[in-house]
C-alpha cells in the first residue's frame, strides 16, 4: 500500500493532507511526506488533487 | 519550558484574527505558522464581501482592499449571462498577502508572538496543559498552553493529534486551482465573472476575479469526487477564450476547500477548532476568509471565559458550538441544501435560468429567502416542470 507525489506537480497546498483517512501525509515546508506503513491505497488524495500529482502504486 | 495562556497553531485568517483579540484582551499568546512567509503562498481568490467588512469591523485599505466589486456576472454554459448589480459597492478583491501581514503586524503590536517557519508537529495533555513540540527552522522547541486554538487550515492535523477527527470526506471537499494572470481583457472589472456548466466545471466555477482592469485571479473549484483535475478543467477554459489565452501566468495557486461536511463539535479539552481546520467555509461559493474570522471571535469570547474560570474542559469550551451555530452555522447548513439543488442542474437548466431569472431572483436565492426565491423562480420557470421539481425539492 503506497502513494507517489510527484514533486514537479505538486503545488504544496496540502489538500491531500486534509483527506488522508489515516493522517498519513504532511506537508512540511515545500515536501510532501508519506508514511507508506500508515496508507491504505484509499485514493483520496489521488482524487482531490487539483493538479493530479499524486499516484497509487500497484 | 516557556508558556502561554493559549497557543494558536496556524496564521491565516483565523489565528491572526484569534491571536489579535486574545493579545487585546491582554493574554499571553503565541501564533505559530509554519510558512516560511504570512500569507504566502495564498490559496484563495481573495474576494471578500462588504457584509464582512461590516461585520468583522474591518475598514478597506487601499494597501490590500485593491479592486472594488460592485457585482457579479453569471454565465450559462453558452455565455449568456445574468447581471447582478448593485447601486454601491459590494466587496473587494484583496491581496491577501498584505491583508495578512498587516493583520500580523498589528497583532504582534499587540502583544502576541507570531512565528514563521515554526511547525507544530506533537501535542501531548499533560496535567491541564497541552505541551507542544515545535520545529523552529530545524530547532525542535518545547511550548505549553492550557489552550490550543487549532487554525491550521485544511491540512490541520493539530485536532486530529488532539483526538479529534477533523478528515474531511471527499464529497465534502472540493479541489480547486488557479492562475494570477495579466495583460488578459475582463469583460468588466467592477464585477467577479462566474461560469458555470457539466463542462465548465463540476459542481463548481470558473471564475473571474479582477485585482484591476488587466489583471485577475482567473481559476477553478470542483467537486472532489471528479476523475479530471482541476487544472484540466482550467486549462482547458482559458484555451477556450483567447482574451484570457494572450496573458501571462504571474502566479499558480492550488488548494481545496471543506464545502460542507460542519462539524458538530468543534471542540475537546483543552482544544476550539476554528476555520477551515473546522470546515466553516460557505459550501456553495467555498469562501472562507470573513467565516474563519467571526468563527475566531467566537471562540476567543469562549477562551476569555475558560480562562476567568480557569476551565478547559471539553464540557466547558462546548459553548463555543452553540454560539457558533446560532450565529453561522445554521445559515451555512441551510446554504448547504442549496447546493444539491445546484448540483443536480444541467446544461440546459443553466441556460433556462439565465434566459428566466433575473439578477434579483438570484440575490434572494443567495442571501437565505428560500421562500421568496422558491415563489419567485417558480413562476418564471413554470414552463420546466422537471427544474422546478429539482429546485422546490431543495428550497422548500
Ligand atoms: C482556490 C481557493 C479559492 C478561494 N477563494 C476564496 C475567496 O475568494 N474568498 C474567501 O473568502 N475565501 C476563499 N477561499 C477560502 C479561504 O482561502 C479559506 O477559507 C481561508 O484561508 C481559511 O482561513 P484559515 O485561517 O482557517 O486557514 P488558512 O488560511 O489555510 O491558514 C492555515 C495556516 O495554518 C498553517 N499550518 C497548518 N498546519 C500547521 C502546523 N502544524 N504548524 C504551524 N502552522 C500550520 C498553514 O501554513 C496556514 O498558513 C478559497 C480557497 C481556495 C482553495
Amino acid at each position: 500500500m503506497a502513494v507517489k507525489n510527484n514533486a514537479e506537480k505538486c503545488c504544496y497546498c496540502g489538500g491531500c493532507v486534509g483527506c488522508c483517512p489515516v493522517m498519513a501525509i504532511e506537508l512540511k515546508d515545500i515536501r510532501i511526506m508519506i508514511d507508506n506503513e500508515k496508507c491504505t491505497s484509499c485514493g483520496n488524495c489521488v482524487k482531490i488533487c487539483p493538479v493530479g500529482a499524486m499516484e497509487v502504486l500497484r | 519550558m516557556q508558556e502561554f495562556d493559549a497557543i494558536i497553531v496556524g496564521a491565516g485568517p483565523a489565528g491572526l484574527r484569534a491571536a489579535n483579540n486574545l493579545a487585546k484582551a491582554k493574554f499571553k499568546v503565541l501564533c505559530l505558522d509554519k510558512k516560511q512567509e504570512i500569507g504566502v503562498p495564498k490559496r484563495c481568490a481573495e474576494g471578500l464581501g462588504l457584509g464582512w467588512f461590516e461585520r468583522l469591523g474591518l475598514k478597506p485599505n487601499p494597501k490590500w482592499a485593491v479592486q472594488e466589486i460592485e457585482g457579479a456576472a453569471l454565465y450559462a454554459p453558452s455565455e449568456k449571462k445574468v447581471e447582478l448589480r448593485f447601486k454601491s459597492i459590494s466587496g473587494y478583491i484583496l491581496e491577501r498577502r498584505v491583508f495578512e501581514k498587516e493583520l500580523a503586524k498589528e497583532t504582534s503590536m499587540n502583544g502576541a508572538i507570531i512565528k514563521t517557519k515554526a511547525n507544530a508537529f506533537a501535542f501531548k495533555r499533560n496535567s491541564g496543559k497541552v505541551e507542544v513540540k515545535v520545529n523552529e527552522s530545524g530547532i525542535v522547541k518545547e511550548y505549553a498552553a492550557p489552550l490550543i486554538i487549532a487554525c491550521d487550515g485544511v491540512e490541520s492535523l493539530t485536532a486530529r493529534k488532539l483526538g479529534v477527527n477533523t478528515a474531511i470526506e471527499i464529497p465534502d471537499y472540493d479541489s480547486g486551482y488557479q492562475y494570477e494572470m495579466a495583460n488578459i481583457e475582463i469583460p468588466d472589472e467592477k464585477l467577479i465573472h462566474l461560469y458555470f456548466g457539466t463542462e465548465v466545471a463540476p459542481r463548481g466555477y470558473v471564475w473571474i476575479f479582477p485585482k484591476g482592469k488587466n489583471h485577475a485571479n482567473v481559476g477553478v473549484g470542483i467537486g472532489g469526487m471528479n476523475e479530471k483535475t482541476a487544472k484540466s478543467y482550467l486549462d482547458k477554459f482559458i484555451a477556450s477564450h483567447p482574451g484570457l489565452s494572450k496573458g501571462s501566468i504571474i502566479e499558480v495557486n492550488c488548494g481545496c476547500v471543506p464545502v460542507g461536511g460542519f462539524l458538530d463539535d468543534m471542540t475537546a479539552d483543552n482544544l476550539l477548532i476554528v476555520g477551515d481546520a473546522a470546515h466553516q467555509v460557505n459550501p456553495i461559493h467555498g469562501g472562507g476568509i470573513g467565516i474563519a474570522m467571526e468563527a475566531a471571535d467566537i471562540a476567543c469570547d469562549t477562551a476569555i471565559k475558560a480562562f476567568k474560570a480557569k476551565d478547559f474542559s471539553h464540557e466547558f469550551l462546548q459553548q463555543y458550538n452553540s454560539h457558533w451555530y446560532e450565529k453561522r452555522g445554521n445559515k451555512l447548513k441551510a446554504i448547504l441544501k442549496k447546493r444539491m439543488m445546484f448540483e443536480n442542474l444541467k446544461d440546459k437548466d443553466f441556460e433556462t435560468l439565465a434566459e428566466s431569472v433575473t439578477g434579483d431572483d438570484i440575490l434572494k436565492l443567495t442571501e437565505g429567502d428560500l421562500v421568496g426565491a422558491a415563489k419567485v423562480v417558480t413562476k418564471k420557470l413554470i414552463k420546466y416542470p422537471g427544474l422546478v421539481r429539482v429546485m422546490l425539492k431543495y428550497l422548500k
